[in-house]
């Protein structure tokens, strides 16, 4: 963790000067289910990528070439919406306890 | 130049809001306000300001818009009283956090219940530890010369101010104000150059955050400091104002004081009733003096204590009460003593609850009482029962 600022270090009133700051944060640490992607039967729909919540999925590629690769799990929240929407259920919900060592 | 006016202290505030030209003015009517609001109505319908007026909802949803505007980059002014104040409490809080410089006319009423539309204090002395600075008025001249430091004071520190007059009594009643040559007034104003707007892209900036555990605590504190240094921030803008209006702008007005054997210690329109009573009495070779507090946050311990050092007998007269405890104005007068280990005599006197009327002869009386060591340590001016 970084090293926390002084009262006279920081701006007033709580204030945040620079932009796009929360990619500093890793937000994925609560959750209690994780979702598993079998990329081999993924047919790059897009859907989950879309409709994910906090744009956790990320990709590669432009246009037609366009892939999505490995959820981020230091953000993804696990609320399942890409599991939900997959047309090829090719993501499930696994417990989230079964990958803490 | 000057042109003097038979206005009421309401228009006063209008007249002071005419001259800043707000760039917001979100507001919902609460008597005995409203008619600030409807004054200011008219400058916004006949084009005498540009300001956006917004009518909206609710007191809440009057400092929310003031605290958006504001963060915005935008000069925002509004006025409230009563449960109109208590209604939009939680974000009085927000203002003050997010170091937002609106500034606010309370025109000081009952809380309720039971429901009353008469004045005493218990509106702004339960917003007082919310970070606002408090201005306290005598007069309605007093209301325009605050309202003009207040919004120059409010920018220069990044703090919100509330501007606060006597319900009815000045609010209501018509006095001679003197207004103040519109350039010249414009000129001490200036221009509101606020360093953190959210319309400025290339500058971006978050407003309010979570703050937990780690800053929470941090950023909350930087405020102690912020207050404390408005004291002197606030005579220098007073000083500049005098250049113009020729009246002084101190922390305390001190009558009589000096070798008086006892001192009422009050705000606000009680101070000029003190005022009658004190010549009255000083005919009669009485030596009596007032002390007036201008601003009670932040509250001026070291000044108030240096002016109260030498009066044996003192009695602070408070228009409401904190109850389970000593009445706020008492309270820190108590404080800034005990710091100089004051050894005289010191009085409360709780009076005008719900605007029950406080006369000279009351005042003359309460002189009277405590120059014969007859005054109780807590007593209730006017009340029919004592507690």
């Amino acid at each position: 963790m970084a090293k926390l600022k002084s009262a006279k270090e920081i701006p007033i009133g709580g204030l945040i000067d620079e932009a796009g700051s929360s990619s500093k944060f890793k937000t994925g640490d609560w959750k209690s289910f994780r979702p598993i992607t079998d990329l081999s039967k993924c047919i790059q729909c897009m859907q989950c990528v879309c409709l994910c919540p906090d744009d956790c999925i990320p990709t590669e590629g432009k246009g037609n070439d366009i892939k999505r690769k490995e959820t981020d799990f230091s953000v993804c929240k696990g609320c399942g919406i890409c599991a939900n929407v997959c047309p090829v259920k090719c993501i499930k919900m696994e417990e989230e306890a079964k990958f803490i060592k | 130049m000057s042109k003097e006016k038979a206005i009421t202290g309401n228009e006063a505030a209008a007249d002071a809001m005419r001259q800043i030209n707000p760039d917001v003015v979100p507001a919902f009517p609460i008597t005995p306000q409203t008619a600030i609001m409807q004054s200011f109505a008219t400058y916004v319908s006949n084009g005498v300001v540009g300001t956006e007026m917004i009518r909206v909802e609710s007191e809440h949803s009057a400092m929310s818009c003031a605290v958006g505007a504001s963060a915005a980059g935008a000069r925002v002014m509004t006025a409230t009283s009563s449960a109109g104040l208590a209604l939009m409490w939680e974000i009085v809080g927000v203002a003050s956090g997010l170091r937002l410089p609106i500034v606010m006319e309370v025109v000081n009423r009952a809380l309720s219940a039971p429901i009353n539309i008469h004045c005493d204090h218990s509106d702004s002395m339960g917003t007082r530890d919310l970070g606002w600075i408090q201005l306290f008025s005598e007069s309605a001249q007093e209301v325009y010369e605050n309202t003009l430091i207040a919004i120059r004071l409010a920018e220069k520190m990044l703090l919100p101010v509330m501007v606060c007059q006597d319900g009815f009594i000045t609010s209501h009643g018509v006095e001679n104000v003197k207004i103040f040559d519109d350039q010249e007034v414009k000129k001490f104003i200036g221009e509101h150059k606020y360093p953190y707007s959210l319309l400025d892209i290339k500058k971006p900036v978050t407003h309010g955050p979570l703050q937990l555990q780690d800053y929470y605590f941090e950023t909350r504190s930087q405020q102690i400091p912020a207050m404390a240094e408005s004291i002197k921030e606030y005579l220098k803008i007073g000083e500049e104002l005098r250049k113009i209006t020729g009246n002084e702008h101190p922390l305390l007005d001190k009558i009589n004081i000096d070798g008086a054997d006892a001192v009422i210690v009050t705000m606000n329109s009680t101070a000029g009733t003190t005022k009658t009573a004190i010549e009255r009495m000083s005919k009669e070779g009485k030596k009596v003096g007032l002390l007036k507090l201008r601003m009670f946050r932040p509250f001026p311990y070291k000044e108030v204590a240096e002016a109260l050092k030498d009066v044996k007998k003192i009695a602070v007269l408070d228009r409401s009460v904190s109850f389970g405890a000593n009445p706020p104005l008492y309270s820190e007068v108590k404080n800034a003593l005990f710091d100089i280990k004051y050894d005289g005599k010191l009085h409360s006197c709780v009076f005008g609850l719900g605007g029950r009327n406080i006369f000279i002869e009351d005042i003359e009386k309460t002189f009277n009482d405590l120059l014969d060591g007859k005054l109780e340590k807590h007593s209730y001016i006017g009340l029919r029962q004592c507690p």
